[in-house]
Order: structure tokens, then C-alpha cells, then sequence
């Protein structure tokens, strides 16, 4: 009887840990698969293979500067978030202060804000400032990544906290009395030891911005688009297969990033 | 190397003094220990002379330098922590080189002083490991190699050696002996275990609640602890309450009428006495204190015996005497003689609680 138990205990746990990793994968199969269908109208069975949806992406002018600049605003949020998470997490973990938990919290908080209300927010705060100063803020690409590094703040500042809380702070002690200043202390002993987090919050801001439609929406200006935005414009049109060979970019684009990346830190100790 | 002067050390958070006008000197190539339980002050008094921990008041001087404001990578002092902290990216060699690059030594001239250090602490071709790959005992000897090589004026030790397990515990301590002696470091170790201290140094100074109580060598303390504290903190005692009657005279509650040595005035007191000079049995009798008393307890820890004996309803001492072939061991509920010389009785007058 015991034994049964314990058996059907295991399948069902199987059956469920399966269950969910399809439900997890079978889109992004799928929408591979369908990259590489023939025919315009997606349906089953496929009539036939083809490259050409990959050929069409290269012909779109909305994918190429949507491409170009998402990865822009993502490069350029993901190094601001970092000069910004650093020194922030520095403080959060080792000061104590005033408040220091209250700001912990608000720093998390564009990850459970729904990007819909923070992309409105973030227009009328833009709006409001533009009238105010009188600053081209409204539109601008300085606008876009500005709203794009509160997306990448959360992530840059859990995961590098979480590397200093496990430091010794005694090796940083040791440096000093071996002669290093406060920087050089920083830059020889304390960032080497907290490299993994600041990489994987890197790569983890980085996605999340490069992937971003709803704050997008709001803030980019006339004639400016990112490849979110461009994808879901090419939708209200048509539904040929070049989204899915775009999504299928899109999805090597990061596999190869989380692959480099895991060579250097390895993801699984970090997240 | 250099002399190391504290004057009114003292450091306070808010209305909590945690260390308070410490005064101490260190001679040049003087092995000084701060001893005392947890939270007396020793590990902040020293985390002052490294320059961690901001004084709230006096002044810490090496040689005729006054060093009270600089801050730690001004000061060359080595140091050496309990977690070894060594860094963990870089190798033993890197580790050892660091102080040296820090300092700007040329290239030409770190490689054999960092060959120079691994040799000192025997760990001469390990410099391309890593920490990790390196046991607690060698991890430590590196963190000794990397103070030791940017030749400071003051090596500074935390608890060096409590996270070592005990046989190798009492090896790193003589080989510390051996190389401090050997190059003439002026050194302050932290530690709070009295053992390891009384091995170690050349004068101990034992601390409590911010406070030194007593400094001085192995044998002042021992033999002639300042207050009551040293004398139950170093070593062990057992206290008889009770108060000076006259000169000479002590009585405990219990009772007793003791002789004692010494010039403490009349009043409430209490005597602190080392097991190991009661005498048991005959030879008592002709001792200045003498008494019988019941076998309360005995522990048998091999060489040694230790024998509680209650004299009365309130007075009990503990007797260490020595485990010979030849002698009985007493048993709980005998009754037994015991003695002491009037000059091991150490009289301290009560302090106000």
C-alpha cells in the first residue's frame, strides 16, 4: 500500500513538472516551427519549408529600426541602471538608515507596477516636466531610456545586493590596511567579488527592457519604434509567418546573451 | 618596526562606552595580547589601532607618528583577521603581492619579497593556488605572508586562530611565536581564550566592560590578579563570601575563620582560591587553614583530579590535586581533610553591586 502511494505520488509529480515545462516551451516551439512555414496563411499541416519570412524581416524598415533601437535603448538603460544599482545596492546593504528598507522596497517596485500604469505615469510626469523646463523631454530617445532604466533597476539592484550580502567585509578591510584606498579597495577586492551579480542583473535589465512593449508605447515620439512596437504594428495587418521568424531572432538574440554570460558567472548560483 | 602607544583610548556610541581611556604601551618587538571576555572593548580597541572604528577621544601613536586621524591604508599596520579574509579572484602569490603593489614597489622587486613571505610561513610553492584550494591552517599562514611582507610597523592580530581546529591551533600558535620573535614585531593579538594568550605573549593585558582591569605578565596575573575579575577570569578560582575581620583575618557567611596575607581593609570581601594549592588529607593538618569537609563531587580528568569539597552549609571549595598511581581517589560522601597556606588565599574587598 505504502509503496503504491509513494508511486503514484511520484508519476503525478512527473505528470505535473512535464505538464507545466510544455506549457512553458510549447509557444516558442510553435512559433518556430511556424517561422519556417511556406505558406502566408498559418495552418496544419504546412504546406511546405521556406527561409523567406527571415528574408522579408531584412526588406522591413520597421523591423530594422525597431531592432536597432531597442537594442540602443536597452544597451543604454542597462549601463545607466548599473552605475545607479551599484552604488545604491552598496548603501541599501551596508548603511543603515533612515528609511534604507522603505527604499529597498521602492526600488523593487517597477516589477510589480503594471507597465501599463507605470508607461501612463511616466507620459504625464514627461509631459508635465516638458511644460515646466521647456526641455524636448516628450518623445526623445533620452526620454525612452530614462523610463527603460527604472526597468532594469530592479533587477540590477536585488542581484547585486544579494552578492554583497554574501561578502566578507573583512577581505575589504584586509585591502585597506594593505594600503588600498576606498576606490581601489571597490575596484580590486569588492567588484571582482560581486562580478556574478552585476552580471546577471545586467542581463536580466537588459531582456526586460529589450522585450518592453507597454512603457514603450507611451514614450516613444513620432516616426521612433521598437521592435516590440514593431511587431505588434505588423500584427494588426498581417499575420504571415515574418513575426514568428522575428520572434525567433529575438529568442536566439538572448539564448546566445544567457549562454555568454554563463560562461563567465554562472547563472544558476546567482538567480 | 616601532613602538605602538595608546593615550585615552576611548570610543562611545551614543551614551554606550564600549571602550573607555584605554592607556597601554607596546615596546618595540613586544608581543602584547588584549584579553577579556566578549564585548570588554579588545576587538574595537584594536579595530581603532587599524583604523576601522573612528576614536571618540584620545590619541594612538606608532613610534613618534601620531596616526589617531589617518585612515587604515596610511597607517601599515599589517593585520591578520579571524576569517583569514583573503581575496578569493586572486592567487596565494597575488594575494601576497597586492601590499606591495599598493605601495609601488617595482615589478622587478615583488616577486622575491613574495617568495621571500611564502618561505617565512612554509608555503613555498603554493603561489599559483587559489585560496579555496588551500586548507584553513595554510589559508592562514597566507594571510600571515601577506602582512608580514609589506614589513609594518605593527601586526595587528584578530582571533587569529579561532577558526583553526585545536591540535592545529596549537601549532600556528608557536610557529606565530616563533616568526613574530624571529623578526621583531611589535604585535597585539585579540583573543579570549586565556590559554592561547598565556602561551603567546610577553605581557597580557585583560580588559572588561571597556576597561583595562590589570596588565602585566603571565605570573602577575596569575599569581597576583589586580581585582576579582582577574583573578576569575584567568585561571580558575573558587570565591569564599564573606569579610575581613582584622589583619590577617577573613570570615566567611559560612562561618569560617580563615588567615589570610595581605593589607585589605575591613569590610565585606571575598577570598579567591586556586584549586591546585589546597592540599587534601594528612599533609593538611599542618597548614595555616585547615578543615574537614564532605566530597561533594569528583571529576576524574586523567592527570588531574578535581575534588569539591562542601565545609559547610555555604562554604565549598574545589581541590586539584594530582592523579598518582599509588593515591585513592576519594569518593562522593567521604569525609576529608583539607588545607591551605594562609599566603593562597587572595582577598578582594567586595565591590559595590
Amino acid at each position: 500500500m505504502m509503496a503504491d502511494g509513494r508511486l503514484a505520488g511520484r508519476v503525478a509529480l512527473y505528470g505535473v513538472a512535464w505538464a507545466t515545462l510544455g506549457f512553458i516551451l510549447l509557444p516558442l516551439i510553435f512559433v518556430t516551427w511556424l517561422a519556417f512555414f511556406a505558406q502566408e496563411i498559418p495552418s496544419f499541416p504546412p504546406e511546405g519549408y521556406s527561409l523567406k519570412w527571415f528574408g522579408a524581416i531584412a526588406a522591413n524598415r520597421n523591423f530594422m529600426t525597431g531592432f536597432s533601437t531597442s537594442l540602443q535603448v536597452a544597451v543604454a538603460a542597462t549601463v545607466i541602471g548599473l552605475l545607479l544599482a551599484v552604488p545604491a545596492s552598496l548603501m541599501l546593504a551596508r548603511r543603515q538608515f533612515l528609511g534604507g528598507a522603505a527604499l529597498n522596497q521602492l526600488l523593487l517596485l517597477p516589477l510589480v507596477v503594471p507597465g501599463v500604469v507605470m508607461g501612463t505615469s511616466i507620459y504625464v510626469f514627461q509631459i508635465e516636466t516638458e511644460i515646466a523646463t521647456g526641455l524636448p523631454i516628450l518623445g526623445s530617445l533620452g526620454g525612452l531610456v530614462a523610463g527603460h532604466t527604472l526597468l532594469v533597476i530592479p533587477w540590477t539592484v536585488r542581484l547585486v545586493t544579494a552578492s554583497l550580502a554574501g561578502l566578507d567585509r573583512a577581505a575589504e578591510e584586509a585591502a585597506q590596511s594593505l594600503g588600498a584606498n576606498q576606490w581601489t579597495t571597490f575596484f580590486r577586492v569588492t567588484l571582482p567579488a560581486i562580478r556574478p551579480g552585476v552580471v546577471a542583473g545586467a542581463l536580466f535589465g537588459f531582456v526586460t527592457s529589450f522585450g518592453n512593449l507597454e512603457m514603450s508605447l507611451f514614450l516613444v515620439g513620432p516616426g521612433r519604434i521598437t521592435l516590440p512596437i514593431a511587431i505588434l504594428q505588423y500584427l494588426e495587418w498581417k499575420i504571415d509567418p515574418t513575426v514568428a521568424a522575428v520572434s525567433v531572432l529575438q529568442i536566439l538574440l538572448i539564448a546566445v546573451a544567457m549562454v555568454i554570460t554563463d560562461r563567465y558567472v554562472k547563472l544558476a548560483r546567482v538567480v | 618596526m616601532a613602538s605602538l602607544t595608546l593615550d585615552g583610548l576611548t570610543k562611545s556610541y551614543g551614551d554606550n562606552t564600549v571602550v573607555q581611556s584605554v592607556s597601554l604601551g607596546v615596546k618595540d618587538g613586544e608581543f602584547l595580547v588584549l584579553l577579556g571576555p566578549s564585548g570588554c572593548g579588545k576587538t574595537t580597541t584594536l579595530r581603532m589601532i587599524a583604523g576601522f572604528v573612528p576614536p571618540s577621544g584620545g590619541a594612538i601613536r606608532i613610534g613618534e607618528r601620531d596616526i589617531t586621524q589617518l585612515p587604515p591604508w596610511k597607517r601599515n599596520a599589517g593585520l591578520v583577521f579571524q576569517s583569514y579574509a583573503l581575496f578569493p579572484h586572486m592567487t596565494v602569490a597575488e594575494n601576497v603581492a597586492f601590499g606591495l603593489e599598493m605601495r609601488k614597489v617595482a615589478k622587478a622587486e615583488i616577486g622575491p619579497r613574495v617568495a621571500e613571505a611564502l618561505r617565512l610561513v612554509r608555503l613555498e610553492g603554493y603561489g599559483e593556488r587559489y585560496p579555496r584550494q588551500l586548507s584553513g591552517g595554510q589559508q592562514q599562514r597566507v594571510a600571515l605572508a601577506r602582512a608580514l611582507v609589506i614589513r609594518p610597523d605593527v601586526l595587528l592580530l584578530d582571533e587569529p586562530l579561532s577558526n583553526l581546529d585545536a591540535k592545529l591551533r596549537l601549532e600556528v600558535r608557536l610557529e606565530i611565536r616563533a616568526l613574530q620573535q624571529q623578526l621583531g614585531l611589535t604585535t597585539v593579538m585579540v583573543t579570549h581564550d586565556q590559554e592561547e594568550a598565556l602561551t603567546m605573549a610577553d605581557r597580557l593585558v585583560v580588559m572588561s566592560e571597556g576597561r583595562v582591569r590589570q596588565v602585566g605578565s603571565q605570573a602577575d596575573l596569575y599569581e597576583r590578579p589586580a581585582d576579582l575579575f582577574v583573578a576569575d577570569f584567568v585561571g580558575r578560582s573558587t570565591m569564599i563570601a564573606g569579610a575581613v575581620t582584622g589583619p590577617g583575618a577573613f570570615r566567611s557567611d559560612g562561618g569560617l575563620v580563615l588567615r589570610c596575607t595581605g593589607e585589605t581593609p575591613q569590610g565585606p570581601a571575598t577570598v579567591a582560591l586556586r584549586p591546585e594549592r589546597l592540599t587534601l588529607g594528612a599533609d593538611a593538618a599542618g597548614l595555616d587553614n585547615h578543615a574537614a569537609g564532605t566530597v561533594s563531587f569528583v571529576s576524574y580528568l586523567g592527570a588531574m583530579l578535581d575534588v569539591h569539597v562542601r565545609l559547610n552549609d555555604t562554604d565549598h571549595v574545589v581541590a586539584q590535586i594530582p592523579n598518582r598511581a599509588d593515591g585513592r581517589i576519594p569518593a562522593v560522601g567521604d569525609t576529608i581533610e583539607i588545607g591551605w597556606p594562609a599566603s593562597a588565599c587572595l582577598v578582594f574587598p567586595r565591590e559595590a553591586a
